[in-house]
């Protein structure tokens, strides 16, 4: 049985390519991936997002479980709205997912969670809750609309209540306010997103999002597929979960150590295992590829080092570089002339530091 | 969708095949298979003057979203490849039917050509793929 977002009739009308993506019917493109793609790039575009879990965590001490929950610090989320990246690791320090979570008050938090692992994060969650008493609640009730691009904020805050424009022009980066959408709908509106573009990600209830869609489409956001999603977010540097890392891989391993807070005396999950780790020396790193000639990197290709073989995990043709990049994860130390065997042939890459893209350029040295 | 040429044949992987007043073989894939495939952005194209099998792998097309082998319709001998694929894979998503072929064979068994399905046979099989 496949789930449905409550957009998925306005897709098939749009004329959408609709896949199977972890058990939701959704999206790949509308037309051309690669125009939504240009147009979140350059304009604005937007997704439905409606597939991701949103979970509410109520009770006075949801920081205290949050604290021993996440890799990531929330005692760094001091004002209300704020948001935080973080992953959600087993006590061998792998990755049960990464997760957004939002201070909303002291006895109440918001985490959004992949769809995916949808079932696993929940049963996770609500098992770790129990001993402290939070209540955990899922949000099927809200859908989400992702808008992002560099003219994305503007046409969101024209569609808002007059009385809210100012205050959401002033949201700060990784930041959420309520406030008002046509029709005077209630929307939760956070400066965060996927595509290494400025935007908002949107959260509304579920019967009003398809008029909230319709609005967008009228101030000129044009409809962007989960295809387009992927190659934003992959030149943008950021992991996808399942792909990038799993259950098996520590942040150490998956470029993530910087979410990672080793602060004094917090016992979280997965800190032991993470320490060791760090202490024993990481055996394999992930790395940013670019292709210069012409082919297309893709997961599972087999990458050739002077330590040993690794694998591609997330690979693309990038169609604001138009080229293929990828990230790798191979052996720790220096790697040499690296290559990658694409059936049976192997394809000088190089090296790089990512992002591959921001804000609408290619970074340096791609 | 646009319109299956009746003087294409087709082999159920969607590659088409026509023969040209010379006798020459062309082959593409039909406007079905760049529709699944998406937005085409390398086409890997055989060396002329290879042989070809009927059947087995000769180039690839990479879309956005993935890589597929395009198989040879007939067996014989690579004479030409469409070499504006490569600044140009886009022109297969343009016109599949069309500028969009890949290559030329000359066919070693024209007999081949009778075990391919027809325009009819192959509307039918992407019409029960649909559903």
């Amino acid at each position: 049985m496949t789930d449905k977002t409550v957009l998925n009739d306005t897709h098939r009308a749009l004329g959408a390519r609709m896949v199977d993506f972890g058990g939701w019917d959704m999206p790949i493109n509308y037309g051309s991936q690669i125009e939504e793609h240009h147009v979140v790039r350059r304009d604005a575009g937007m997704f439905d997002v409606s597939h991701m879990t949103v979970v509410d965590l109520h009770g006075a001490r949801t920081r205290e479980f949050l604290r021993h929950l996440l890799a990531n610090s929330v005692d760094k989320l001091k004002v209300q709205g704020k948001a935080l990246y973080s992953c959600m690791l087993n006590e061998q320090g792998g990755v049960i997912d990464d997760l957004i979570v939002y201070f909303l008050g002291e006895e109440f938090f918001r985490l959004v969670v992949n769809a995916a692992t949808r079932e696993k994060d929940l049963a996770w969650i609500t098992q770790q809750a129990k001993a402290f008493d939070v209540e955990v609640k899922e949000r099927p009730d809200y859908a989400m609309i992702a808008v992002q691009g560099p003219n994305a904020r503007a046409k969101v805050i024209g569609l808002l209540a007059e009385v809210d424009h100012e205050r959401m022009k002033k949201l700060g980066k990784f930041a959420a306010a309520a406030a008002q959408g046509p029709h005077g709908m209630p929307l939760f509106v956070a400066r965060t997103g996927y595509t290494g573009e400025d935007g908002f990600e949107i959260i509304v209830p579920q019967e009003h999002a398809v008029a909230l869609w319709q609005a967008l489409a009228a101030a000129g956001v044009a409809p962007a597929g989960l295809g387009a999603r992927d190659t934003l977010r992959l030149e943008a540097g950021m992991n996808l979960y399942g792909q990038d890392m799993d259950d098996t891989v520590s942040p150490w391993e998956a470029n993530l150590g910087w979410t990672i807070a080793l602060d004094e005396g917090r016992d979280f999950i997965g800190r032991n295992a993470l320490e060791a780790q760090k202490a024993a020396g990481v055996k394999r790193v992930m790395v940013g590829l670019v292709l210069d000639d012409k082919g297309v990197l893709r997961h599972g290709q087999p990458v050739l080092t002077a330590n040993g073989a690794g694998e591609i995990l997330s690979g693309s043709f990038a169609p604001t570089l138009n080229k293929a990049v990828a990230f790798a994860r191979i052996p720790v130390g220096e790697p040499g002339d690296v290559r990658v065997d694409i059936r049976g042939r192997e394809v000088p890459v190089r090296i790089v530091k990512y992002p591959f893209v921001r804000d609408g350029q290619p970074c340096e040295g791609i | 969708m646009s319109e299956i040429p009746g003087d294409l044949k087709f082999l159920k992987s969607h590659e088409w095949a026509r023969v040209e007043d010379d006798g020459l073989v062309r082959v593409g894939i039909s406007d079905h298979a760049q529709g699944q495939l998406g937005d085409l952005v390398y086409v890997e194209l055989p060396e002329i003057g290879a042989s070809v099998q009927a059947g087995h792998g000769v180039a690839v097309v990479e879309s956005v979203k993935a890589a597929s082998d395009i198989y040879s319709p007939v067996s014989g001998e690579i004479v030409a490849v469409n070499e504006e694929l490569n600044d140009k894979p886009e022109t297969i998503n343009e016109d599949a039917f069309g500028n969009g072929w890949i290559f030329l064979v000359r066919a070693s068994d024209r007999g081949e050509l009778d075990e391919l399905l027809d325009a009819d046979a192959y509307a039918e099989l992407v019409e029960n793929e649909d559903h």
